[in-house]
């Protein structure tokens, strides 16, 4: 199979649907000749115009209420912000807006959009460009959020956002972008809400979302050296969650470990934990769940701090470690 | 050094067809309507006057809820809606009720927005408009993305969104101005400055003399229009909608106006921040006053016309109430299905919860 990048993978989803799909346009800011803070859109003005490709003012607010009001006259339109971060500023359009609007007017309203937008650390971008914020949204009902890891599932994944009627928040990672890996020619869909097992193993169960799914698989490379086997469960999809796949492998393996880039205080590793608590998969648990997430820091500017500030393959192998030294034991 | 600031609102002298005594004072602007269109124009603002009275009577015996007055507004809402044609899309504040009402909104319907019933907010096949939004500001940035919307789709139509004299203090006001006047898309932009942000008085909001002025930061147009005078309002959103159509981009318009009641019927005391003064200064304002006046002037209303409305509008009251309460209570199940195109397995969980219990 044909091989290109994650980024790539990105464009081409857009690039397929908008041949086929008059209603679809993106909007954002410098996403025309400039192609897009990271490139993402380069190339797609000279093919869609300025009319499909629409550049913005600097003006998030105004970029989410004119996706949703367009959006609720039929059109389907996939909003960049040029950095997750800035979703706080358009935070009421996509909360109190976007996500409500279906339930409020008793299902006869629909907001088909897709708001991409790049996030994470390692860019050397700083406090206000390098935040994974991603927990914030799952927990506003009528969201969908995404988060893939790899050019296949993100070009799947985009494609089912797009297909999709309610409101999708679909988070790229900015280190991702350019990651490679094999990538159909044609159309294809990846359900939301479908989680993947990105390494099979027995030991332990290591959840990881976006680049800590690479980080996870590295981390299991070296323990197989050690002859521990570790299975890595991509969900792919926050909401909705699929739990039963996540379920299902700590069965297998009684140990949990969850991993995301993301401050571990209130971070998506919580609802997983606690989703396996509340599990049938809480009675086969040998180890307490372990959580491996970012400090409790803005994400700093000094490139040793920025790694520091977030989980990196050896705080991966001590939690895991740690989690195969813990045994639960029953008090009498 | 030129300054600007100075005299700024000179270029926003607010524009008036007729006075107070009910006169024709600028003969130039009359819009081209007919006797039965003057009429109805009448008709609808005397009809709308008791909805607003009998709502806040209905929401003091608890039989509505939420309820924002909307008398010394009619002129406001009315003019400019009955600018409008069917295909043209309204986002409404939540005072702006009657725009719906005149939009084709059924009035059991607006009864039951007001009661939070979905059903409220389920706009009919054909009426083009969102629910009234509630957050302030937030429907401006939309009535961008709608008549950008319908630039691309080649409609001959426009978006027309409606905030108060408060809402020009958001960020969305300008933002959404300016982005429709980025893409000159047909969008009309209506701030009814009843002079309060609930208690603040207008002054002490901006140090703008006009809010009309606003349009001139986003390069659009803006015109200042005597909101108690329909006949204006009427002049200068048909006027505003002919440029939307024909691609010459949005437009601001600021009606003068006042609500002579509360904020909204949720406990606020309207005596608390304005004086009996002004409250008297504007009735003498009235727009159904003038109206009729002039109506009577050019012999086309009488008591007995303005009566046969009264009754009218209070026999559809009655029967609208009555629709409204023999709607079927919302269930959970419902609101649950309402959620997502698609029900998530964690809702599909909730779903066979409350299924169970309202099988019972």
């Amino acid at each position: 199979m044909r091989e290109i990048t994650y980024l790539e993978a990105v464009r081409e989803a857009m690039s397929q649907e908008m041949r086929e799909n008059k209603d679809v346009f993106i909007l954002g800011e410098d996403i025309g000749v400039y192609g897009g803070a990271f490139g993402v859109t380069r190339g797609m003005i000279e093919e869609f115009g300025p009319e499909r490709v629409r550049n913005t003012p600097i003006s998030e607010s105004a970029i989410a209420g004119t996706a949703i009001g367009a959006a609720l006259t039929g059109m389907r339109p996939i909003l960049e912000l040029q950095f997750s971060d800035f979703i706080t500023i358009s935070m009421d359009q996509i909360v109190n807006q976007a996500a409500k609007l279906r339930y409020m007017y008793g299902g006869k309203g629909k907001v088909p959009m897709v708001l991409r937008t790049p996030a994470g650390s390692g860019t050397g971008a700083a406090a206000q460009h390098s935040q994974s914020l991603e927990a914030w949204m799952t927990h506003i009902p009528g969201l969908k959020v995404v988060q893939p890891s790899t050019a296949y599932d993100v070009k799947g994944l985009l494609k089912a956002a797009m297909d999709d009627d309610n409101p999708v928040i679909f988070y790229e990672h900015k280190l991702l972008y350019k990651t490679k890996g094999d990538v159909p020619e044609e159309q294809y869909s990846i359900p939301l809400g479908k989680a993947d097992i990105k390494r099979e193993g027995t030991d332990v169960t290591i959840v990881a979302t976006a680049i800590m799914v690479h980080k996870a698989l590295e981390a299991a490379a070296e323990l197989d050296k050690e002859g521990i086997s570790i299975e890595v469960v991509d969900p792919r999809t926050l909401v909705p969650l699929d739990t039963d796949t996540i379920v299902e492998s700590v069965k297998k393996t009684s140990r949990l470990v969850v991993v995301h880039e993301a401050v571990k205080r209130g971070g998506y590793g919580g609802e997983i934990a606690s989703a396996i608590a509340e599990s049938d998969a809480f009675d086969y648990l040998d180890a307490p769940i372990k959580r491996v997430g970012g400090k409790a820091v803005p994400i700093p500017y000094n490139p040793e701090l920025e790694k520091a500030a977030v989980p990196q393959v050896p705080d991966i192998i001590e939690a895991v470690k740690e989690t195969l030294n813990k045994r639960i034991t029953t008090h009498a | 050094m030129k300054r600007t600031i100075e005299n700024v609102e000179s270029q926003f002298e607010m524009f008036q067809i007729i006075n107070e005594d009910g006169e024709i004072v600028n003969q130039e602007a009359m819009p081209n309507l007919s006797d039965e269109e003057l009429k109805e124009l009448m008709h609808r603002m005397v009809y709308t006057r008791i909805l607003d009275q009998r709502s806040i009577a209905l929401n003091r015996q608890g039989r509505l809820g939420f309820y924002a007055p909307t008398a010394g507004q009619e002129a406001s809402q009315l003019g400019s809606q009955f600018a409008l044609e069917k295909d043209d899309f309204i986002l409404p504040g939540y005072r702006d009720v009657p725009q719906l009402i005149w939009h084709g909104l059924p009035l059991y319907q607006a009864f039951l927005f007001s009661r939070g019933h979905f059903h409220g907010n389920q706009m009919p096949e054909g009426v083009n408009a969102l629910s009234p939004q509630i957050i302030i500001g937030a429907q401006i940035t939309q009535a961008a993305g709608v008549a950008l919307g319908m630039k691309k789709r080649g409609k001959k139509a426009v978006a027309i969104t409606y905030t108060g004299d408060g809402g020009t203090s958001q960020g969305d006001f300008y933002e959404g101005m300016n982005f429709a006047g980025a893409y000159q898309a047909p969008a009309i932009f209506v701030v009814q400055n009843n002079r309060f942000a609930i208690s603040v008085p207008v002054e002490k909001q901006t140090a703008a003399q006009t809010l009309a002025q606003k349009a001139v930061a986003a390069g659009i147009e803006g015109i200042q229009v005597d909101g108690m005078d329909v006949l204006a309002v009427y002049a200068a959103t048909k006027d505003a909608r002919e440029r939307g159509i024909n691609g010459e981009g949005p437009t601001l318009i600021e009606t003068l106006t006042y609500r002579y009641g509360p904020h909204t019927m949720a406990g606020d005391d309207p005596t608390r921040y304005r004086t009996d003064d002004l409250d008297n200064e504007w009735e003498k304002k009235d727009p159904l006053v003038r109206f009729r006046k002039f109506l009577e002037g050019k012999g086309l209303w009488s008591e007995d016309e303005e009566n046969k409305v009264i009754d009218q509008a209070k026999e559809e009251i009655k029967a609208a109430i009555k629709k409204a309460d023999e709607q079927p209570k919302q269930k959970v199940t419902d609101l649950i299905s309402y959620m997502y195109e698609e029900l998530p397995s964690n809702l599909k969980e909730q779903m066979e919860e409350y299924k169970e219990k309202e099988s019972k």
